[in-house]
């Protein structure tokens, strides 16, 4: 096993295109160390992303965001301006893990270790978050719902690496917000999950809305058909009810330990109502 | 496998060390160094007793590579008290019999110093919020927390 430490993403790409074993990026490690113990992964070399110039920045730009892919998540909690324009994403990056954990864990790696649960992918999906992908055919922009394939995969190729997780600048009366069930007060992983964005018109009116259930399906749903259900709407009982039935039917989930088909079933409609109310009121909606 | 060259700061001294691509920095501390404040509960990130403080972030030690430490600032359990005089938070600890096997204690130590460092004032829910990344399997976090609580009054009397 080799451990390198690039200082450019150009000879980060490099080294993981050239690399003929098994290669691991290593931001916060919070999921690549553990699978590492338990023996799940053996890389036969590690490129630690964290000395590249930028990555571990947010920076504001006159488009949105860009949230470097070292960023921990507990720097996202610390970005004023991102949570007032995001509040939806910082919180569902602030609930993985443990203090410890936010010390380290990152929302690109959340994205990348194509967890179904994973907490912050359903508020990303929901907030039209881009990924800038670098590879060695150069750089491109994606949807982050087309980074996860399935449980632990993704649709990068050998050698890309995503530099950054962009988030466009708000339009007024936008808000978004993210929501689990767990069954404790935290420390734990989502049985079931959603996150909902929203814009208002002034009038209170939903004119641009996009919700995702995360926990329900093998990867984050996007939820179409319930974004059409709240776009014309001031989020009346009606909507909710509606969007509540839409979500519980676009749901796919398994049987575990954590809770059953029916269960995730009924949750998920629940979230996805209380997330809009909570994403409505943020949009300054009444 | 090659040994990879370290260049570090460890409560304020300088540390060169040798170690293994997948070596965790927790196991360094403890094998390599002879710190062995830090301790290994799960190994995954679980249960905080390996935590350590990195460039003024509270971390897992176990979830940090040894060649990640190359270039920072690592604060263990062995750089908190002065010699022989006690951290307020150490000493609360003690008073209030705030732990019971002790294998917890270094991680709980640590994690509440970062908690004051930020918040010196917490509530009792921002503690228990705070130290939730600490397992204790013996006292139940009642006389933790009020330990915190002693102490933080302490520290904002000093």
């Amino acid at each position: 096993m080799r451990y390198i430490r690039p200082l450019s993403i150009e000879d980060a790409v490099g080294q993981l295109a050239g690399s003929a074993g098994t290669a691991a990026i290593l931001a916060g490690g919070s999921d690549l160390l553990v699978r590492m113990k338990g023996g799940f992964v053996e890389p036969d070399l590690i490129v630690d992303i964290k000395a590249i110039e930028g990555l571990s920045e947010i920076r504001e730009t006159a488009d949105g965001f860009s949230i470097g892919a070292a960023v921990p998540c507990a720097v996202l909690g610390e970005s004023a301006a991102l949570k007032k324009a995001w509040p939806g994403v910082v919180e569902a990056a602030k609930l993985i893990g443990s203090k410890q954990v936010q010390g380290r864990c990152t929302i690109t790696g959340n994205l990348c270790n194509a967890s179904p649960a994973a907490d912050s992918v359903p508020a990303l999906v929901a907030a039209g978050a881009r990924a800038s992908v670098v590879g060695p055919a150069g750089r491109r922009t994606i949807p982050v719902e087309s980074v996860p394939t399935g449980p632990g995969k993704t649709s990068l190729a050998k050698g890309e690496i995503i530099e950054a997780i962009l988030l466009d600048k708000r339009p007024p009366r936008s808000g978004d917000a993210y929501l689990r069930f767990i069954p404790r007060t935290e420390m734990d992983i989502a049985v079931v999950s959603a996150g909902v964005n929203l814009t208002l018109d002034e009038s209170g009116v939903v004119i641009a809305a996009r919700v995702a259930i995360g926990a329900a399906a093998p990867t984050v749903l996007l939820v179409e058909e319930a974004a059409q259900v709240l776009i014309g709407s001031k989020l009346d009982e009606a909507a909710l009810e509606r969007l509540a039935k839409v979500c519980s039917g676009a749901c796919r989930p398994i049987d575990d330990k954590r809770g059953t088909v029916e269960f995730r079933r009924k949750v998920a409609g629940v979230l996805a109502k209380r997330a809009a109310t909570s994403a409505y009121a943020r949009a300054g909606g009444k | 496998m090659a040994g990879v060259a370290v260049s570090t700061t460890i409560n304020g001294d300088h540390v060169e060390y040798l170690c293994q691509p997948d070596e965790t920095l927790l196991d360094v501390l403890r094998d390599r160094l002879g710190l062995t404040g830090a301790k290994e509960g799960c190994g995954t990130g679980d249960c905080g007793a390996c935590s350590i403080i990195l460039d003024d972030r509270l971390v897992c030690s176990c979830l940090v590579l040894g060649a990640e430490a190359e270039g920072r600032r690592v604060e263990t359990i062995e750089g908190m008290a002065h010699g022989d005089k006690l951290h307020p938070l150490q000493q609360k600890f003690l008073e209030h019999a705030a732990l019971q096997c002790g294998i917890c204690t270094p991680g709980f130590l640590i994690a509440a110093k970062d908690l004051l460092a930020k918040n010196p004032d917490p509530t009792e829910e921002e503690i228990r919020f705070g130290l939730a990344g600490n397992l204790c399997r013996c006292t139940g976090y009642d006389k933790i927390v009020r330990a915190v609580q002693d102490a933080a009054s302490v520290m904002k009397g000093a």
